[in-house]
């Protein structure tokens, strides 16, 4: 019951932050040139993501659960250890926050700046828009595959998917306009202690390592990740700040 | 070939990142666990003791003043 709860967040907090910087691309292009080729690229992503899906979830449902928990939680564990390093580079200060609203202003730019086919597909807005969703959304795809590949159950980790993705388009199709207040962030940064937590019990039991506690280790290993990381956290915002002074002082 | 270049370039960020010291020690990590708990040694406590340590050197390594 945990693993499948921790599953479909995990899902759908990666999917949510994926989708809520896709967005930002599709109606920068989608306002600035016009919906029908940028909704036609957008479309031709979520297929592509989907045949991702459905070609690579079946196909780890028969590898042996120990061989495939050892080589999902391996890819798990660095791709969380990358997320979760972002995430603290962004919370401290080392990093600059992902600002929607820029990468808007920026997206629409180049979108004006570009040139419009006359008749037919704008080519622009579809490849922009499908490059924008297809990129983000393999992120997704990959942590649903592993993820519900680990489990036996892709379904599940693919509900979670599905509705962040209702949720992201809802919200901006009533807002029409970037989602720059959603704790971007903050999101990665759970995601992130997730994949790292999940990579690191997976791995484990796929090695043949007995955890103390049996399944419950699961959580203490989650407290144990978060709480470091929040430790990490602090530690860097103290030298961000002392870097800033320096940097003042020497000014 | 310059197409190969950049389908190696694209799965190496998208698996290994900024920092590929995480990676690496992490592959190491799981190797010693794995040979360990083969040969009946329960070294469950491998992991909890290196991914902080692999995170704190990867951070401090990208928060050093230049």
């Amino acid at each position: 019951m945990t693993h499948d709860l921790f599953l479909v967040l995990a899902a759908f907090l990666a999917c949510s932050v994926e989708m809520v910087e896709a967005l930002t691309i599709v109606l920068a292009v989608g306002v600035t040139r016009g919906w029908r080729s940028t909704i036609i690229g957008t479309a031709t992503a979520f297929g592509a993501l989907a045949v991702v899906i459905a070609a690579l979830g079946p196909a780890l449902s028969v590898i042996p659960i120990s061989s495939l928990r050892l080589f999902i939680g391996t890819l798990l564990l660095i791709f969380g250890l990358q997320w979760l390093r972002k995430a603290i580079l962004r919370a401290s200060g080392f990093k600059a926050l992902h600002d929607e609203d820029a990468i808007f202003e920026e997206e629409r730019q180049a979108a004006l700046a570009a040139e419009r086919d006359r008749e037919g597909l704008d080519w622009y807005s579809f490849t922009v828009s499908f490059k924008g969703v297809f990129l983000e959304g393999l992120e997704v795809a990959f942590i649903v595959v592993t993820f519900g590949g680990a489990q036996h159950n892709v379904g599940l980790a693919t509900i979670g998917a599905v509705a962040a993705l209702v949720v992201v388009l809802a919200v901006g199709l009533v807002v029409h306009k970037p989602l720059s207040r959603v704790p971007e962030n903050t999101m990665k940064f759970v995601v992130g202690v997730m994949l790292t937590t999940f990579g690191i019990f997976w791995t484990g039991e796929g090695a043949g390592i007995e955890w103390p506690g049996n399944d419950a280790a699961l959580l203490g290993v989650l407290a144990y990740v978060l709480l470091s990381s929040l430790g990490l956290v602090v530690v860097l915002r103290r030298r961000h700040e002392r870097v800033a002074a320096r940097t003042v002082v020497a000014a | 070939m310059n197409f190969l270049k950049a389908f190696g370039r694209f799965w190496y960020d998208f698996i290994v990142g900024d920092d590929w010291r995480l990676a690496i020690g992490a592959v190491a990590a799981i190797t010693v666990m794995y040979v360990a708990a083969h040969n009946d040694v329960n070294a469950w406590w491998l992991l909890p003791v290196v991914v902080p340590t692999l995170l704190c050197v990867s951070l401090l390594h990208a928060s050093r003043p230049r």
